[in-house]
């Protein structure tokens, strides 16, 4: 009996001393390791491991990379005071957050500022700071004031590229006319529905009401019920709220999945025209539609401009990387993904593209990302996708279904913009 | 049993009382005390409680719970889960149950009844969902590509294909019938067990009786049953009261199709409002505590008769 009780006790100390926190011991490991949760994962997350190689091998350090879409994973780690080294967010409202709660590391603590000020213009270094400090490094740049359309069919119908919004708006009736449909929209995303209708509602609050409006709208410095805001919708609705305009119509434009919606414009005849959609949408075409080629069988316009005194404007949205412990592995590590090097390597195996200037546009694999990876850098106007900024309240969630509710009934915008803005008010709220 | 010290059962209870603890009454704790505070969780709401009349004091995110319009949403989504939810698959899995009873191949039907209770919600909101599942949407000029557009073009002549997840309020509807459709199966399972308990005796005797299948059925099977019928209607609202994933995978709650689970997670992991998350969980519990006494009160009885 006693001997049994003391194997117990032995057992209980054993088990307990298991369950306490590895990190004590972490400490006496020479092992480096730099832990990483983030967005990519598949072809993404194999072209970053392949651009943080030569940093790996150099350093001999590995990567312990954690994908996930899950923004709980994340909350719950940094919560519970064992964040990973690195985070990839998908947004930099959510760094935001997490500069407020002081859970970031400071990179001008550390890093080359001179040099980071060389490779980066000053929008992405602004966009990476909160209270003047900066956090993040944006990665994986997409230019989302982009209008796909198939060359083939242009030719074909003999329709020119529209360069203003008028030229947009008579070429959608002239297709029309001649008894197409001139858009292809889906607006479906399973629990994120509703997002692509926000990137419209961007590109032409851009357009319309200028760069200044635009920020103080991500701010919340101007109502949802403003004149400003609810042109952009109005003018939106142009599009959305004319169902000849509309693949499947109203209900198409919301059951179509976004991955799915540019398809129809391959068909032949052709579904549509034309279709509105970041640099991403590439390899959705590709995944229905391998056999096309980039340039001669898919090709884009830029968004054309609406308000002629605002110059060429690109609404973009980017990954952004930060960091939650300071190890000195860590603070290279962070260096090295800033630098040109990765970026370039990345590059090349397509599908990114970089924000950083000294990455030579030789290294993009094709022309069409080259002339997207050049308006990104050049933009006269570069303005942040506004919902990825607003709070995940609106940004993410009232802002998504309001476009749903706005494209279902048009009549009742101000209802929808009204609610919007008590969701905002309480959400900016300090 | 001779000399053993008054701690010894302590000692053997400890590691259950520990991990008891540690996962459960130490979070329940710490979420009420979360309910209480700002939305980092630092400070009580009614330092900081965004508004400019903290109503209800303390209580401010209890306020928000309910008077929030996509909480209010949310708790009338859930009544009609509450209703029609549990209502059919307890009665459908006790008609199952009855009827799968007399038939040759019980077993293989009873096993693809009980199947979708081994997809995992997130699968099953696949299977189901717009985007490739059974509520698709196809143009109506192609194939359609979902099962129920599909069947109802085929069936119905000039059926429009419609979108099911937009459709308000049917697209609750459509959420809820996946969720009959995963735990359909469970009902049946346990009141089947239940069924096969009752004595062959009774039932035959009440067949020399005379009794006609109907009257078995109301007045043999049914009080026979009767606790287990509670057990398992009572598992149902308790599931129905903490129901999220099939929500949140399909539409995000979006369209009208809010629930309170989802709001929770929302709050919580979306808007980062911890105090705000907190209260509606502690809603959520107390909402579920009546019912679990009662599913383990019924639960006791059913033992007891045994």
């Amino acid at each position: 009996m006693r001997k049994r009780l003391a194997f117990l006790t032995l057992a209980a100390v054993i088990g307990i001393a298991l369950s306490l926190p590895m990190s004590g011991m972490a400490v006496a490991q020479e092992e480096c390791v730099i832990s990483v949760v983030g967005v990519w994962s598949g072809d993404e997350l194999t072209a970053f491991e392949e651009a943080v190689a030569p940093f790996m091998e150099e350093n001999g350090c590995t990567m312990d990379f954690e994908s996930t879409r899950d923004p709980a994973v994340l909350r719950t780690a940094v919560d519970s005071g064992n964040p990973p080294d690195i985070a990839i967010l998908p947004q930099p409202g959510v760094m935001y957050e997490y500069a407020a709660d002081g859970a970031l590391v400071a990179l001008d603590s550390f890093m080359d500022m001179d040099a980071l000020a060389e490779d980066y213009a000053p929008i992405w270094l602004e966009l990476g700071s909160y209270d003047g400090t900066l956090y993040g490094i944006f990665y994986k740049v997409a230019n989302k004031s982009l209008i796909w359309y198939n060359p083939v069919a242009f030719e074909e119908a003999g329709y020119e590229i529209p360069t203003t919004w008028d030229e947009l708006i008579a070429l959608s009736d002239q297709i029309v006319a001649d008894g197409g449909t001139p858009w292809s929209i889906g607006l479906e995303s399973g629990d994120a529905s509703g997002w692509p209708g926000t990137d419209w509602i961007e590109d032409i609050m851009l357009r319309t009401a200028g760069p200044e409006v635009y920020d103080q709208w991500v701010n919340h410095e101007i109502s949802w019920t403003d004149e400003a805001v609810v042109n952009a919708f109005e003018t939106w609705g142009q599009i959305v709220g004319n169902p000849d305009y509309l693949y499947g119509g109203v209900e198409g434009t919301l059951a179509t999945n976004f991955g799915e919606a540019p398809w129809p414009l391959w068909e032949d005849p052709p579904g549509a025209y034309m279709h509105r959609q970041a640099s991403f949408i590439v390899g959705f075409i590709l995944d229905q539609y391998p056999d096309l080629e980039m340039g001669t069988d898919i090709n884009f316009f830029p968004f054309p401009s609406i308000n002629e005194e605002i110059g060429p404007a690109v609404i973009g949205g980017a990954d952004v990387v930060v960091m939650f412990n300071d190890r000195p592995e860590v603070e290279a590590f962070m260096e090295y993904l800033a630098s040109p090097e990765p970026q370039e390597i990345w590059a090349s195996m397509g599908d990114f593209i970089s924000p950083n200037q000294s990455v030579s546009l030789d290294v993009y694999p094709d022309d069409a990302t080259r002339s997207i990876a050049e308006a990104v850098v050049n933009a006269e106007i570069f303005r942040f996708d506004a919902s990825d900024l607003m709070p995940a309240a609106v940004g993410a969630g009232e802002f998504w279904s309001g476009v749903l509710d706005f494209v279902e009934n048009p009549d009742n915008l101000m209802d929808i913009l009204e609610r919007i803005e008590e969701v905002a008010a309480d959400a900016y709220a300090e | 049993m001779q000399g053993q010290r008054w701690w010894v059962p302590w000692l053997y209870l400890a590691p259950a009382l520990l991990i008891l603890f540690a996962f459960l009454v130490y979070p329940t704790i710490h979420t009420v005390i979360l309910s209480f505070m700002d939305e980092n969780g630092e400070v009580l709401v009614t330092e900081h409680c965004k508004s400019d009349v903290c109503e209800w004091g303390i209580f401010h995110n209890y306020w928000y719970a309910f008077h929030n319009p996509s909480m209010q949403e949310a708790f009338v989504n859930n009544i009609r889960w509450l209703v029609f939810f549990t209502s059919i698959t307890v009665f459908l899995g006790l008609v199952l149950a009855v009827l799968f009873d007399r038939v040759r191949y019980e077993p293989i039907v009873k096993s693809a009844i009980f199947l979708p209770m081994a997809i995992s919600f997130v699968g099953a909101g696949v299977i189901w969902g717009a985007q490739a599942g059974v509520y698709k949407w196809t143009n109506p000029a192609k194939p359609q590509v979902g099962l129920l557009n599909a069947i109802l073009v085929a069936l119905v002549p000039g059926f429009e294909p419609k979108n099911w997840l937009r459709l308000q309020p049917w697209n609750n509807f459509a959420l809820i019938v996946v969720g009959i459709w995963m735990w359909t199966g469970f009902a049946m399972v346990i009141l089947s067990a239940a069924i096969k308990n009752i004595p062959k005796e009774i039932l035959e005797a009440a067949r020399v009786d005379g009794a006609n299948e109907f009257q078995i059925f109301f007045r043999i099977i049914i009080p026979s049953i009767s606790s287990t019928l509670t057990v398992v209607a009572t598992t149902m609202v308790i599931n129905v009261l903490k129901i999220f994933d099939i929500v949140y995978v399909m539409t995000g709650g979006r369209g009208g199709t809010d629930v309170i689970a989802n709001r929770m997670y929302t709050e919580m992991f979306i808007n980062f409002e911890d105090g705000r998350g907190s209260a509606i969980a502690v809603i959520l519990l107390l909402l579920i505590v009546p019912v679990m006494i009662a599913n383990i009160r019924s639960f006791r009885e059913q033992e007891a008769t045994r």
